[in-house]
């Protein structure tokens, strides 16, 4: 199963890419799990997630916690606390 | 119920939302309007623009389902959500949100409760630029409380 990935702000520009798609990751069922598995494909990576508590996580355009299963996920975003209005 | 999203970088005009809320509705007691402004001074240093990046269709999804909330716990007419996006000058426009009821307070309340939401749920982050350098401004806990407010006041009403 692919996954298409989505960062945002500061995330987006640690990574250094607005998007991915990838293979779901064999034993990775939870947002929290799949930010562990991203942060060590690389430094860029480690270095957006240093600090796992303060992403925020979206499923096909629904907020998540890290907790959620991401089985079924079409698409799954991650970005900093919002700030907007 | 009327209600508008809409997401863009052009300016809009508050006046002419307003009155597209009360075209032909004889129910329409109250209308308040809040718009959010580009602030040109920040902790004391002037500030050139804001830079707003969004989530393009879960922005506009995450205000409706806010925008269906706010119609669920206040006797609404009429709602308008405007945000815009893209670089945004000092003293320049950045959101607008519209409320119509039959009523002040249903109104007053519906406003703050969806500006409070968009504040820390809908997915837009600044970047501000001064003096020629940009930084993402951070997320304030002052408004992740008054967000949650919110929340305290649903279970109260909801324990009744």
């Amino acid at each position: 199963m692919s996954v298409r990935l989505r960062y945002f702000a500061w995330v987006r520009e640690r990574i250094g890419k607005p998007e991915e798609v990838i293979e779901t990751p064999s034993g990775i069922q939870t947002v929290g799990e799949l930010m562990g598995w991203l942060s060590a494909r690389g430094d860029e990576y480690a270095h957006a997630f240093e600090n796992p508590h303060v992403i925020r996580a979206a499923i096909d355009h629904r907020h998540v916690r890290s907790d959620t299963p991401i089985k079924g996920a079409g698409e799954i975003a991650f970005f900093p606390p919002m700030t907007g209005g | 119920m009327k209600a508008t999203v809409r997401l863009q970088r052009e300016p809009f005009d508050s006046a002419a939302e307003a009155a597209k809320l009360t075209r032909g509705s004889g129910d329409v007691g109250a209308i308040v309007s809040f718009t959010g402004i580009c602030r040109g001074v920040e902790d004391g240093e002037p500030i050139t623009a804001l830079t707003l990046e969004h989530y393009p269709g879960m922005a506009e999804a995450e205000i409706e389902r806010h925008v269906i909330e706010a119609s669920d716990r206040w006797p609404l007419s009429g709602v308008t959500v405007i945000h815009r996006h893209g670089r945004i000058a000092a003293g320049e426009d950045i959101v607008l949100v519209i409320t119509a009821s039959s009523h002040r307070d249903a109104a007053f309340a519906a406003a703050e409760f969806l500006m409070d939401y968009l504040k820390t749920r809908a997915p837009f982050w600044k970047q501000v630029e001064k003096a020629g350098s940009k930084t993402w401004v951070d997320a304030k806990a002052t408004d992740g409380a008054a967000a949650a407010r919110w929340t305290t006041t649903h279970r109260r009403e909801a324990a009744q």
